[in-house]
């Protein structure tokens, strides 16, 4: 109970009553229990000089007075009369207490002593071991784990988090990491994508083998073995002698052929094709001419033909130097071999070798050069890539046109038995019994030497020595000296293999036999001069022609002594060929730069075509030759050219056919019968020619 | 008996003469054939009486030095048809009596 004056305005709070702002509280007012702030009751203030509207209008004595009030702890509100039935007495009794407590407010907590049931029960869950003293440990174990920080962030932050509900904390747990001092790193590296790599290797060839494992054919193995070793020793020893000398030759042949080769070289097909077209077009009226032209003219010319003159064969560096040689290839009838060098004998220069084709007149296809002037060439029939050739100092050589060399692959040599003058003709003989080329040559020197091609070399064996008959001389010691003849001109049998005829300087032509070495078997006297050429007729076995620089040119019967034909052509006839289609034509060239073709079935006395075929007067004729089947002719000038010459109808006559009798040898016949007839009456003088 | 001692003399000339090794057939490159012609010289040589052993020194040294995998017959009388492995055959005689043949197939 409390008691208390008032003097003045005080206000009491009594518990459990909500104390209301601003307004005066007095007791009054609360024992008039809800009474609050209506009518202020006795609410003075000696200060205050504020008088409220509604403020009890008091009497001075009034304020003075004192006003005794006492508080006690009762609820004013409590009921203070509580009657409770008691059915015991049976009537209602007043309770003797009554309760004065009044809850002002009330809020519910869910704080539970530690100690209590569900306390434990609670801590027990979490595994927390109940200590007085826990907030204590929690700021220590947190300095801790500043100090050392091993601790496993994960771990530690769930024991913060669990530390952090506040009962639990355990003593075990000593690194402890909270979210705020660490928190949670994690990167994760680029991983390349995965590839697949896949390889298959080919498994090693495999091949089948089998073979029978006896003893005798171990023993047959062993024996065949020995036996090729014997066989090698003696190969050894024959072979270190043979594979020096082969060695030699290829290294040159080797060495000549690097040098030659170049870039033009692969272009030199289609260059060959290009030159020869670029001919044809130029050259395009005379080619037109060699094929067709046929000269109408000689319809009305009974006797005579005529020769058009078709290509020219010329070459710069040849230009100097007189055709000795023109020789038609005997498999490609276009190409000819055409030799050069010098009659002269004080001006002696070097020689060429030129080989033209008649598709190409502007420049030949082989080019061979030499030391020495070229006399005389020959182009075998059955290789027609071989030449021989004859020198003017008495050397012979040998060409290949299918190799490469400028060179000639065999040459004679001083040792090798070379004529010691000019070798005025050449020819090929057939292969002899060993298969071996073989060719005969006739010099100045006197000697007709057969040439054998024997294991790369030429080897030479005297056929015949020349002497002129009659001139024996006794030398000192009683040798018989004999005036050496000098051979100009050959010709072999063209069906009697070994028979032969040799023309001389003196004029006299010789028949000789291969088989007879010493002694001819015929002496013609021919001519007055020099022999420039004998022929075989081709057709006719006995018949042979002649030409000298006596101007004559002479028919022979090889039987008969003198001849049956003469000819004079008012100049040197330089040669004389037989046409290879007939047996009465042949054609004559000389000096004055003429040519003279004969034909004796039409004509026995004159030629019927004489014709001026060189240019300049000067220029003089030094060979002819007719192409086996082409109607044409070459001729060879001292100045280097070369003229084709195409034949007319009229000098191409063939005999008439008769019945039973070869067309050859028709003709023949009648001029053998007229010879015979001819010779009793005929004068020995030469005739006049045109 | 007489001439069955100089029949033993020419049998013993003739395998003096034909006891080197002579080789029948093979492909191999030359250093190859070169080393497995002087190990079966060998291995023959030192198993006169024993061809398996022969065969197995041969065989295990060529695996060692070319790879597995060999194979090895020795004998004197057998016929064969065998695959191999191109350029890894050899096939010789030697001693006069005896064939060997070497190759490799895996």
């Amino acid at each position: 109970m409390i008691t208390c004056s008032v003097h003045s305005l005080c206000g009491i709070l009594l518990p459990g009553v909500i104390r209301t702002p601003n307004k005066g509280i007095n007791q009054q007012e609360l024992n008039a229990s809800t009474e609050v702030g209506e009518g202020a009751d006795e609410w003075t203030l000696s200060k205050t000089l504020l008088k409220p509207p509604d403020q009890l209008e008091l009497t001075e004595a009034e304020l003075k007075e004192e006003v005794t009030r006492i508080l006690t702890a009762n609820n004013p509100h409590a009921p203070q009369n509580i009657v409770r039935y008691s059915f015991k007495e049976r009537a209602y009794k007043p309770i003797s207490f009554v309760d004065q407590l009044a809850i002002h407010f009330s809020l519910d907590g869910n704080l539970l002593l530690r100690d209590s049931d569900e306390g434990r029960r609670q801590s027990a869950r979490i595994d927390l071991a109940p200590v007085a003293s826990t907030v204590i440990e929690v700021e220590e174990t947190e300095v801790k784990e500043e100090g050392s920080k091993e601790d496993i962030p994960a771990a530690s932050a769930e024991e913060a988090a669990e530390g952090e509900e506040p009962p639990s904390h355990s003593m075990k747990e000593q690194k402890l990491t909270n979210q705020f001092n660490f928190c949670e790193r994690a990167s994760q590296t680029f991983n390349n994508p995965v590839r697949e790599r896949a390889c298959q290797m080919e498994p090693p060839p495999r091949a089948t083998f089998s073979a029978t494992a006896n003893q005798w054919e171990i023993y047959d193995a062993y024996v065949e073995e020995l036996h090729k070793l014997e066989k090698s020793k003696e190969k050894e020893k024959q072979k270190p002698l043979v594979a020096k000398k082969e060695d030699k030759l290829r290294g040159r042949k080797l060495t000549s052929l690097e040098s030659q080769s170049d870039d033009v070289t692969k272009v030199t097909k289609a260059a060959k094709i290009v030159e020869r077209m670029v001919n044809q077009n130029t050259f395009d009226d005379i080619a037109q001419d060699f094929k067709y032209f046929e000269d109408p003219a000689d319809e009305y010319r009974d006797q005579e033909g005529t020769l058009l003159p078709l290509w020219k064969f010329q070459y710069d560096k040849a230009k100097r130097l007189a055709v000795t040689a023109i020789c038609w290839n005997p498999k490609y009838k276009d190409l000819f071999a055409v030799g050069h060098g010098s009659y002269d004998f004080m001006k002696q220069s070097r020689g060429m070798l030129l080989l033209y084709t008649m598709k190409n007149p502007s420049f030949p296809e082989y080019i061979f050069s030499s030391e020495s002037g070229i006399m005389c060439l020959d182009i075998h029939n059955d290789h027609p890539y071989l030449l021989v050739v004859g020198y003017y100092d008495g050397n012979v050589a040998i060409y290949n046109l299918k190799k490469s060399h400028s060179q000639p692959g065999y040459k004679s040599s001083a040792k090798s038995g070379k004529h010691t003058d000019p070798v005025w003709q050449v020819k090929w003989q057939k292969d002899d019994l060993d298969n071996n080329l073989n060719f005969f040559s006739i010099s100045s020197d006197g000697r007709i030497v057969s040439w054998t091609l024997v294991k790369n070399e030429l080897v030479h064996s005297d056929v015949i020595r020349l002497s002129v008959e009659g001139t024996t001389l006794e030398g000192p010691e009683g040798l018989q000296l004999q005036t050496i003849g000098c051979g100009t001109s050959f010709d072999f049998h063209k069906k009697i293999d070994s028979l032969f005829l040799i023309g001389t300087e003196e004029g006299k032509i010789y028949k000789c036999s291969k088989s007879y070495s010493s002694q001819f078997l015929d002496t013609f006297d021919a001519h007055h001069m020099a022999v420039d050429a004998v022929s075989w007729n081709p057709y006719h076995m006995k018949v042979f022609i002649s030409c000298s620089s006596d101007w004559t040119v002479k028919i022979w019967d090889h039987t008969i002594k003198t001849p049956m034909f003469i000819f004079d052509l008012n100049s040197a006839v330089g040669d004389v060929a037989w046409a290879p289609y007939s047996s009465t034509i042949f054609a004559a060239v000389t000096t004055d730069g003429k040519a003279h073709v004969f034909d004796l079935s039409i004509n026995k006395y004159e030629a019927i075509c004489s014709q001026p075929v060189v240019a300049k007067k000067k220029n003089k004729i030094t060979h002819v030759q007719f192409n086996p089947i082409y109607p044409i002719i070459i001729i060879g000038d001292d100045r280097g050219h070369v003229t084709c010459l195409k034949l007319s109808p009229n000098l191409r006559k063939m005999p008439k056919e008769k019945k039973g009798q070869e067309i050859q040898k028709g003709p023949e016949v009648e001029i053998a019968k007229l010879d015979k007839l001819l010779n009793l009456v005929r004068e020995p003088a030469n005739k006049p020619a045109k | 008996m007489a001439d069955t001692g100089e029949g033993k003399k020419e049998e013993a000339d003739y395998k003096r003469l034909h006891s080197f090794p002579l080789i029948r057939h093979t492909d191999m490159p030359e250093e190859m054939r070169v080393e497995a012609m002087e190990l079966c010289v060998t291995a023959c040589e030192k198993y006169a009486t024993n061809n398996e052993s022969a065969a197995k020194m041969i065989k295990e040294t060529m695996d060692k030095k070319f790879g597995s995998s060999w194979h090895v017959v020795i004998g004197e009388g057998f016929g064969f048809e065998i695959t191999h492995e191109v350029k890894n055959l050899l096939y010789l005689f030697f001693g006069g009596s005896l064939a060997v043949c070497v190759w490799k197939c895996s």
